[in-house]
């Protein structure tokens, strides 16, 4: 019995590493954050730091936020799916290779590959250099939305590719078979039961490339110079330059509403995956 | 039986180099319930495949009702298909996994419903229309995917195997079930099992693959009594398969004892292959026995007694009885002339492969 009882404690020991780094640094910060968020600089209640959403401002880094992650996230689903497609199509072997090999930068540091792109888009960059070589005209899209957007589905491309693979891969070939077999073209099998049933991996694909996007600063500071403000350069801003940490913290909580929502959409559509598969 | 429906003419067909089917032709009679038997990797589910058009043959034509159907995409054959594991579609219920083909062909509503209701009542599982797939057992996944075929009235229904996942009891029912479908359709069937007792059982028809060859073609009767090679004796039941000598037309020598037997043309004095059911030999008293023995081992099998009778020469027979023989009991063999299949030894290396002279 004695022996069975420390037997539970040591294993109980073993999650307190786990529960330590979850409060420490999940449920600690959240919990400042929501009292950073609600307060003022005297420590008085107030929801002015959560309401200065609505500011012009404010509003406007939002909605461009919003706008710039939504293209890139559709511009990363238009050319995840086909490449899944094709991936599920080689095979075990040459697909997973494939799947290596797109898998490969990411390896990189997200800071590293973003500067590259910098180096290429600059005015006096490798691009308009090559450019110029040939007499052509240089492009000028470094410090604008273009480049952004670039940045974006670049850097989360495969986050897309890679739950949209995961779907396709599990779906029977024969179930394919059969649809042809009953009389569907190539294109009506497509969207009766392919799409269909991949539409778990491209809501998860949608959502792990929209959060990301919505809230990053950092492709926007490095691609689009310090002209262009999202909604992520404004929060840091305020964190950083500022001493602007109430408001922050209440530009943030406005910002979790809609991580929420991304979370409860996978939540939604993971379960019926279950039913599904 | 009816005339032509399907030719496969020269049939060549090979994976990364390795060849699946050589040279394969095989007529398809309307109608007809025909077999595809073969152990695994004979070539029998790409031949189906071909047929469906899920598979393209490099080499030879594949001729549906007189018509060269080698390039018709699978989506334009007047066939359906009943795939291995069933294949049904997760994301709809049974009611519109069956109607998917009749929808596509933009039938109208009422008709659709129609023939939901008449293929489930065929497969006897009225009323399921809104359950999901999930919910059903694998036997009952299996009528639906051959209600979701038969609902598109094609002239052949090809099976992939469509009773492997199911357990034994199940299994017969389901055959039973198919044979009854078949007679009540009046189409063609072709059927691809590895199961020789499923094959007998149901076709009328039976084609023994081996390594992408044709071994033998013939209706359930002639495949399991006459097997005109090793091969198909040992793949189809349990069989003694003895070196022998064809003394003469209706005499062969097996281990020095003459046998009356049925088969002429062979030569004299040539040595040829024995094939003889396990069923068919009778145990007698010693002195009447043609070859004389000892029984070595016995198993009941419920049926009846599997023993093995061991000649002087070392030979192992296997013989079948509901009369059991004790271990180390003396006994003599008899066996019918009939009942003695006489074969030529296989000739070349390839048939040397093929064959079984174990």
């Amino acid at each position: 019995m004695n022996n069975f009882l420390s037997k539970i404690k040591s294993r109980k020991i073993l999650v307190f590493p786990y529960v330590f780094w979850i409060l420490g640094f999940t449920v600690v910060p959240l919990i400042l954050i929501v009292i950073y968020g609600l307060t003022d600089k005297n420590g008085v209640l107030t929801f002015e730091n959560i309401t200065s959403m609505g500011t012009y401002e404010h509003m406007k880094a939002l909605i461009l936020s919003l706008l710039l992650s939504l293209i890139s996230t559709l511009i990363c689903l238009l050319l995840a799916y086909p490449l899944a497609l094709i991936l599920k199509k080689r095979g075990a072997g040459a697909g997973r290779f494939i799947v290596f090999i797109f898998v490969l930068p990411m390896w990189m540091n997200f800071l590293l590959r973003t500067l590259a792109w910098q180096t290429l888009l600059e005015k006096n960059g490798i691009i308009n250099g090559i450019l110029s070589l040939f007499t052509l005209p240089g492009i000028a899209v470094i410090n604008t939305n273009y480049a952004i957007i670039l940045g974006m589905v670049y850097n989360f491309l495969p986050f897309m590719v890679l739950p949209i693979y995961n779907v396709l891969v599990k779906i029977d070939d024969n179930v394919v078979n059969a649809a042809r077999d009953l009389g569907a073209s190539r294109r009506q099998t497509f969207f009766h039961i392919l799409l269909p049933l991949s539409i778990p991996g491209i809501v998860s694909g949608i959502t792990m490339v929209f959060v990301p996007a919505l809230t990053t600063f950092v492709i926007s500071n490095i691609l689009g110079g310090a002209k262009i403000l999202l909604i992520g350069n404004v929060i840091e801003q305020e964190f950083t330059r500022g001493s602007g940490w109430h408001l922050g913290a209440g530009l943030s909580l406005v910002m979790m509403v809609f991580i929420f929502i991304s979370m409860a959409l996978i939540a939604k559509y993971d379960s019926q995956e279950g039913r599904t598969f | 039986m009816g005339r032509t429906l399907i030719d496969l003419i020269h049939i060549e067909k090979s994976f990364d180099g390795e060849m699946v089917i050589d040279d394969l032709n095989l007529s398809i009679p309307e109608n007809a319930f025909l077999t595809l038997l073969g152990p695994s990797g004979c070539g029998k589910t790409t031949t189906l495949r071909i047929i469906g058009g899920f598979e393209r043959a490099d080499k030879g034509k594949v001729v549906f009702d007189g018509e060269d159907i080698s390039d018709v995409p699978p989506n334009k054959r007047n066939l359906n298909t009943v795939f291995q594991k069933y294949a049904l579609f997760p994301h709809m219920n049974i009611a519109e996994n069956i109607a998917f083909g009749l929808k596509i062909k933009n039938k109208s509503k009422a008709y659709i419903d129609d023939k939901v209701k008449y293929a489930l009542k065929l497969v006897n599982l009225d009323g399921y229309e809104n359950r999901d797939v999930d919910s059903l057992s694998g036997g009952q996944q299996q009528r639906i995917a051959i209600a979701r075929a038969i609902v598109n009235e094609p002239k052949v229904l090809l099976l992939d195997e469509p009773l492997g996942a199911l357990d034994l009891k199940l299994r017969q029912d389901m055959q039973y079930e198919l044979i009854r479908l078949k007679n009540e359709l009046g189409i063609t069937f072709i059927y691809v099992t590895h199961d020789q007792e499923e094959a007998l059982t149901m076709s009328d028809t039976i084609v023994v693959m081996n390594q992408g060859y044709i071994q033998q073609m013939g209706t359930p009767e002639q495949i399991y009594n006459e097997p005109n090679c090793a091969f198909v004796a040992d793949f189809i039941g349990e069989s003694n398969i003895i070196p022998a000598v064809m003394v003469k037309d209706e005499l062969v020598e097996i281990f020095g004892a003459r046998f009356a037997c049925v088969d002429r043309g062979f030569g004299n004095n040539k040595p040829v292959d024995a094939v003889i059911r396990p069923e068919d030999i009778d145990l007698v008293e010693p002195e009447k026995g043609t070859l004389v023995g000892r029984v070595t081992h016995v198993i009941f099998k419920g049926v009846h007694y599997e023993m093995e009778v061991t000649t002087p020469d070392g030979y192992e027979w296997l013989v079948h009885s509901t009369d059991l023989s004790p271990v180390g009991k003396e006994v003599g063999i008899t066996v019918d002339p009939f009942d003695i299949q006489i074969m030529n030894k296989p000739v070349s290396e390839d048939e040397e492969a093929i064959g079984v002279n174990e």
